[in-house]
């Protein structure tokens, strides 16, 4: 079964990945336009970029756990998830900049150096541009070694996104907490041995 | 009853108010959950009639206490405040209510009480939000007696001519408005005075972020977050930001009660 979506999946140009990828953002234009908002337009926009940033980072650090564990191959979209996420991610910082801070450059400078939340964001954005500006052939076979050690950033890229999320909030809430934890899941998946541990937890015989 | 009136009072704010719709739609009020539309969807549950208030402590005559005795309707005073949210929003609301102090007065506060220590219907079944311990539940909150006893400060039985909706605190709510909006407690169950300076819940939670005092202070910051300025709710897209005011702005009326006091130590 899995051979058979692999080969389906073979035949989904690279580009359909992006048209799907482009329906959060329609719908929030969409909502906005039409006034499914509420009652805080500024806080909802922002908010809901940030979240889906996190849902293609997530979904970005899956491929490889995906054709370990399942052999399902997603290889050719990997490029084009992380890249959305920073686009998502950009999208984000600048409805924070524009709506929620009205531009007030002093402020967000003050506030970017000194609020843990906002550190934390700044910098696993920064870590997402450098992966999105090295995200092409040129920059792969011109790193060798180096690119492949420069795209781990993805992991604490990750963890500092949810801890962000989870640091704005007054408490502990559940969502940012379970994305934060598969975020963790997933970057243990990457030591050795790791899936092998995981394979007898669930009762699975190793393939290969 | 579903229409209220109140007599107009010199102590409102000119400025415009928020619609009914942002009032009753973007709420914080945990019991119902932590979304700000949470409260809204999820507050049918609570049964706001009958309801009374158990008024303890050190006072002449406790006992419980009818929200209708506590807040006749002929006493109702409109009073359009502004409302500043430790998150950096802020609104305008026409409450209907009477000063606190004519409630604590009805109950007799005798001389030793200091403080006044106020505390949230206790009820999973009415408040599905209390089945997660992210709080310390029943939420509590407290003031001093001199706070308790201003005139700014009101219990708050209605809005916009209405009853107050269940998202808003039905039927009983605290309104002290140059305080961050947590203080003001909703769903009030009872009112305890005491000479012992109460537990609060954010203060119980998180006392490097939440002080007893919690005045809307421009000055002093959330540990994580500026209060320089504020977010008003309603103002679209490209609203901007306003300077948060001294006291939320009534810093003529109440700043005297914390003349001396060192206003970053007592946040």
């Amino acid at each position: 079964m899995i051979q058979h979506l692999n080969q389906r999946l073979h035949r989904l140009p690279v580009w359909a990945v992006w048209l799907a990828s482009a329906i959060p953002l329609a719908l929030l234009i969409w909502d906005t336009f039409m006034g499914g908002l509420g009652v805080d337009p500024v806080r909802d926009i922002e908010h809901r970029l940030g979240r889906t940033a996190l849902y293609f980072l997530i979904a970005t650090l899956c491929v490889k756990p995906l054709l370990r564990l399942a052999r399902l191959n997603l290889m050719r979209f990997r490029q084009a998830l992380g890249l959305i996420t920073f686009a998502y991610a950009a999208c984000h910082l600048l409805a924070w900049a524009v709506f929620d801070m009205a531009l007030l450059w002093p402020q967000m400078l003050k506030d970017v150096v000194k609020r843990p939340y906002l550190i934390f964001g700044m910098i696993a954005i920064l870590m997402l541009l450098a992966l999105a500006l090295t995200s092409n052939r040129y920059s792969i076979r011109r790193m060798g070694a180096n690119w492949r050690h420069l795209h781990r950033l993805i992991y604490p890229a990750a963890i500092l996104a949810a801890v962000h999320w989870l640091w704005a909030l007054k408490v502990w809430e559940s969502k940012p907490l379970s994305l934060l934890f598969a975020i963790l899941f997933l970057l243990f998946l990457r030591f050795p041995g790791a899936f092998g541990f995981v394979g007898r937890l669930l009762g699975w015989r190793r393939a290969g | 009853a579903f229409g209220l009136t109140g007599k107009p009072s010199a102590l409102s704010t000119d400025e415009k108010p928020n619609s009914f719709d942002e009032i009753t739609n973007y709420n914080n009020f945990y019991e119902f959950g932590t979304g700000k539309t949470d409260p809204a969807q999820n507050a049918g549950s609570l049964k706001p009639q009958p309801w009374s208030v158990r008024i303890d402590g050190m006072v002449d005559r406790p006992g419980s206490y009818g929200v209708e005795d506590l807040v006749p309707e002929s006493a109702l005073e409109e009073r359009i405040y502004r409302l500043r949210c430790v998150e950096a929003w802020s609104m305008i609301i026409p409450w209907l209510g009477v000063p606190l102090s004519s409630v604590l007065n009805k109950a007799g506060v005798q001389s030793g009480a200091k403080y006044v220590a106020f505390q949230t219907l206790l009820d999973p079944e009415q408040m599905p939000g209390q089945s997660y311990r992210i709080i310390d539940w029943p939420y509590r909150e407290g003031l001093r007696l001199d706070e308790a006893m201003h005139p700014l400060a009101i219990l708050a039985t209605g809005l916009y001519g209405k009853v107050l909706p269940n998202q808003n605190g039905a039927p009983i709510r605290l309104v002290v408005p140059w305080k961050y909006g947590f203080k003001s407690i909703k769903s009030i169950v009872s009112i305890t005075l005491t000479d012992q300076e109460p537990q609060t819940s954010w203060q119980m939670l998180q006392a490097n972020e939440y002080g007893f005092y919690a005045n809307v202070n421009p000055q002093v910051d959330h540990p994580r977050w500026s209060q320089a300025t504020e977010r008003r709710i309603g103002a679209g897209l490209f609203g901007g930001r306003q300077e948060t005011l001294m006291f939320n702005g009534y810093g003529d009326q109440v700043a005297s009660l914390y003349a001396g006091m060192d206003l970053k130590k007592f946040y």
